[in-house]
């Protein structure tokens, strides 16, 4: 509950602005409300998705123009005029956000930059419609809201509505995903999330947001010309962001109304703010990249208990329901360049099994683990799951199969909490659609429900319940391993791949992982153990293939490895 | 009509190509793309007008001291905006921090010099006019030098291979004891004299204005984008052929269908070869 007091404290504040102001202050408080309607929602893309879309002045100005062409050319009631300005703002949103599937950030930042560029010039261009240079009268409102103050609070309600939207967004799978994306993209893909449609959604809701914005923007300034969307605005609304701090709600709210009100408060620098507010953005990037958020985040400031275990509780652990057989590589081949890092391998992996896959470095044990998780398609042969091949170059698709993995560096979410962490692993069994998440309607909060339950059941299976809360870039490495198998289990796989989960251990916490992995392998899943740790490996395995220069050197159950004379040659040493 | 548009087709190219090879060096020496490169070409005719025509000096002087300036600018980027974000490469906080002090040396350009187009002055005063201008022919004079110094430093000098090295493989050639630091302090000091370069030679044609800053890094950034990171052959013909793309869809559909036309093909050709028309895909690391 105490998330919501300083919204509170916002809003109410804004609401008590007209019994002591005057109609100047209306203007300026309007300005922020209209401003953070925009930025609430392009929050979700830079913030939470760290897409560095830095030209969305184009889409205020597309709305703007939008309302005011419905409204002087076509007499449309001024707020479906607005309704208009969101549409279009929502298709534009979606145009220009699409590159970012394929470009990265400066790529990216360059095409959205072009974008406004080209906006701007056709409104100058297109006379007909937009007035050109001498531009036209923005949308009119009938009373109440034709005084200041009136269209004042029709923005604050709006923008108190933005917020509640965004928040909803971000509390859900799909805000989850969109830092997953940001932070950890190859550990986003092998919990199922889909980085075009995600993206395509949020592009649309904050389009449509930046749509609406531009509609009471045009109001706001009563007459519009192409002068009034300089990139400079553009420029405002991304550093609001960024000095209110990523994957943070509040701190860009308080950015955006600090950025709007500082020049009223310091009259002479108006003509140096764009100079002031870029030197903020280096200023923020060198020294406090997290923003006016860290600054808030006194949760995270407190001491972690400086020697604490990790203590497993396996007993917790569910099986997947519809095990499809075994995981099965037929002849798999697979070079890079001249270097084939396998070279016609055979292997099974079932269920309730746990297969050990060990060899020197290079031979091509983790590439192995990164041909069944989809990251690589095999030259020849193929991989099975049963008696389906497992479909090649699709990580995001191994989720749905039941089939989790791990990562041999931690790929971890570091500003997201070690619940949401897990929480991302069980992304594609939400029910409720982005819509129903946005509105917070029953589905989306059955789904909230059910999946931090299971989170915390992950987390206190691997023995992490109580750093739940706790930023994940605050645990320590072996923390972080076991975290990673939360995310696994927390899916109920049928089959789990643990790269090199022991590494960095302790020679307790590798005891208590071999339990746990152990105990997985009990209850019907089958788990793939890349290590170094013999003595792990022979202690917990099932079955151990050793592979050496892509090729299996021997295979079989522990006692047949031990005795294999040239593993213990090559490898194990005497 | 030919005449003028290839005139000026090529005059601009060669500008974006320069600008196109200025991100290209800073890129080589710190795996870093610059959103200062187009602010250098700026700056290389707004000094170059400061110097020439507002505080009087000839030519030659002036020239040299409009790069020498443009040269501290490119240490500047390397001190403030690079050097502090190159150990969170992957997080690409540098796109900010270069976006930051980019804006920075705009609105300062703007507050300080002016907000309107300045002219720039006559630096020969050859009597030629029409395609012949020297505001035509001294842009692609000033691409052709600046490729052909590029490219002796790279196939002739030590500190050219040593360039090389650099850019090829950052952590190997600390290895074999090469400066690394240095080499890219010195790195942006050279871009910062090409983008400057660019400017000065491109001023008579853009004039000294400051809004050429975000309209270079736009433009310039095209010819990486269609020539591929980091090749300035690449650069050099994408930036030719943007120019004349440009300036023919200015004559025949106007300037602002051919803004959209060119955004339009940008858009296009990152989207089908991200990697730029000569350009090799990278493998992403799992």
């Amino acid at each position: 509950m105490t998330r919501v007091v300083p919204y509170l404290a916002l809003f109410g504040a804004a609401l008590l602005l007209p019994l002591f102001s005057n109609d100047y202050w209306a203007v300026i408080g309007a300005r922020a409300a209209v401003y953070w309607i925009l930025v609430g929602g392009l929050n979700l893309v830079v913030g939470f998705g760290g897409q560095l879309a830095i030209g969305y002045v184009a889409l205020l100005t597309l709305g703007a123009y939008t309302a005011s062409v419905m409204v002087a050319r076509y007499d449309l009631n001024p707020f479906l005029s607005y309704g208009a300005a969101g549409v279009v703002g929502a298709i534009a949103g979606v145009i220009v956000g699409l590159p970012a599937l394929r470009l990265r950030t400066f790529y990216f930042a360059m095409t959205t930059l072009g974008f406004a560029t080209i906006v701007t010039q056709v409104a100058l261009a297109w006379q007909s419609v937009t007035g050109g240079g001498i531009g036209l009268s923005g949308p009119a409102l009938p009373a109440p809201f034709d005084s200041q103050w009136g269209f004042y609070l029709l923005a604050v309600a709006l923008a108190a509505l933005v917020t509640r939207l965004s928040a909803n967004v971000a509390h859900s799978r799909f805000g989850r995903s969109l830092v997953a994306i940001r932070d950890a993209e190859v550990a986003a893909e092998a919990v199922g999330i889909a980085k075009p449609r995600l993206l395509a959604t949020v592009f649309l809701f904050s389009g449509a947001c930046a749509g609406v914005a531009g509609g009471l923007f045009a109001t706001l300034q009563s007459y519009i010309t192409p002068e009034a969307f300089s990139f400079d605005l553009s420029v405002t609304f991304f550093i609001a962001i960024l000095v209110g701090g990523r994957g943070s709600i509040l701190g860009p709210l308080i950015g955006n109304i600090i950025l709007t009100l500082l020049p009223e408060f310091a009259a002479p620098l108006v003509a140096w703010s764009t100079f002031l507010y870029a030197a903020l953005l280096l200023a923020i990037v060198l020294a406090m990249p997290g923003g006016i958020a860290a600054l808030l985040d006194f949760r995270n400031r407190r001491p972690l208990p400086a020697n604490r275990s990790i203590v497993p509780q396996p007993l917790r652990i569910a099986g997947h329901g519809t095990a499809r057989g075994a995981i099965e590589l037929k002849n798999v081949v697979l070079a890079f360049g001249g270097v084939r890092a396998i070279d016609g391998l055979d292997m099974t992996i079932r269920p309730g099994e746990v297969h050990g896959l060990i060899g020197p470095n290079g031979s091509g044990k983790t590439t192995t683990l990164n041909v069944i998780s989809g990251y690589y398609a095999p030259q020849q042969g193929e991989a099975f799951l049963g008696t389906t091949p497992l479909p090649h170059g699709a990580p995001q698709a191994r989720a749905a199969l039941g089939i989790a993995r791990t990562f041999q560096t931690p790929r971890l979410i570091g500003e997201a909490s070690v619940l949401d962490n897990v929480m991302i692993g069980a992304t594609i069994e939400g029910r409720a659609s982005f819509l129903e998440s946005v509105l917070c309607l029953p589905r989306h909060r059955a789904d909230e429900k059910r999946l931090k339950a299971r989170a915390m059941d992950a987390l206190a299976t691997v023995g992490l319940d109580a750093l739940a809360d706790v930023r994940a870039d605050r645990l320590q490495h072996s923390e972080l391993r076991f975290m990673e198998i939360a995310r696994g289990l927390i899916l109920n796989p049928a089959f789990i791949l643990l790269d090199e989960p022991a590494a960095g251990l302790s020679g307790e916490e590798i005891k208590r992982l071999g339990e746990l992995i152990k105990a997985m392998a009990q209850q019907g899943i089958g788990v793939l153990l890349v290590e170094h740790h013999a003595d792990l490996i022979f202690d917990i395995c099932d079955r151990v293939t050793v592979l050496n220069l892509g090729r299996e050197l021997a295979a079989g159950t522990p006692a047949d490895i031990r005795a294999h004379k040239e593993v213990v040659s090559a490898y194990l040493g005497a | 009509m030919l005449a003028a548009i290839l005139a000026a087709g090529l005059a601009v190219g060669a500008t974006y190509a320069l600008i196109g090879i200025t991100y290209n060096l800073m890129f080589s020496a710190s795996r870093v793309m610059s959103f200062t490169a187009g602010q250098l070409g700026m700056a290389g005719g707004v000094l170059g007008a400061l110097f020439i025509a507002r505080l009087g000096l000839p030519v030659i002087p002036g020239f040299i001291l409009a790069l020498a300036g443009c040269a501290l600018i490119g240490v500047v980027t390397e001190y403030v905006a690079v050097r502090p974000v190159l150990k969170a490469l992957d997080q690409h906080l540098y796109v900010l921090s270069t976006l930051g002090l980019a804006l920075m040396i705009q609105q300062f350009t703007a507050i300080e010099w002016s907000t309107e187009p300045q002219p720039f002055p006559r630096l020969l005063g050859l009597s030629t006019t029409g395609p012949w201008d020297e505001k035509f022919w001294l842009p692609i004079l000033a691409c052709a030098v600046a490729v052909g110094g590029l490219e002796y430093l790279y196939r002739h000098t030590l500190i050219g291979r040593a360039f090389l090295a650099i850019a090829e493989d950052n952590f190997a050639a600390r290895a074999l004891g090469l400066p690394e630091r240095n080499l890219r302090i010195a790195s942006f000091a050279l871009a910062g004299v090409v983008g400057g370069l660019a400017g000065f030679a491109s001023g008579e044609l853009l004039l000294a204005f400051f809004a050429n800053g975000a309209m270079l890094n736009f433009l310039g950034f095209v010819p990486v984008a269609l020539g591929g990171l980091g090749n300035n052959r690449g650069a050099v013909i994408g930036g030719l052929a943007l120019g004349l793309f440009q300036q023919a869809a200015n004559f025949i559909v106007g300037g602002v269908f051919a803004s959209v036309a060119v955004f339009t093909v940008f858009i296009l050709v990152l989207l089908l070869r991200p990697q730029g028309l000569f350009g090799a895909p990278v493998a992403r690391r799992v």
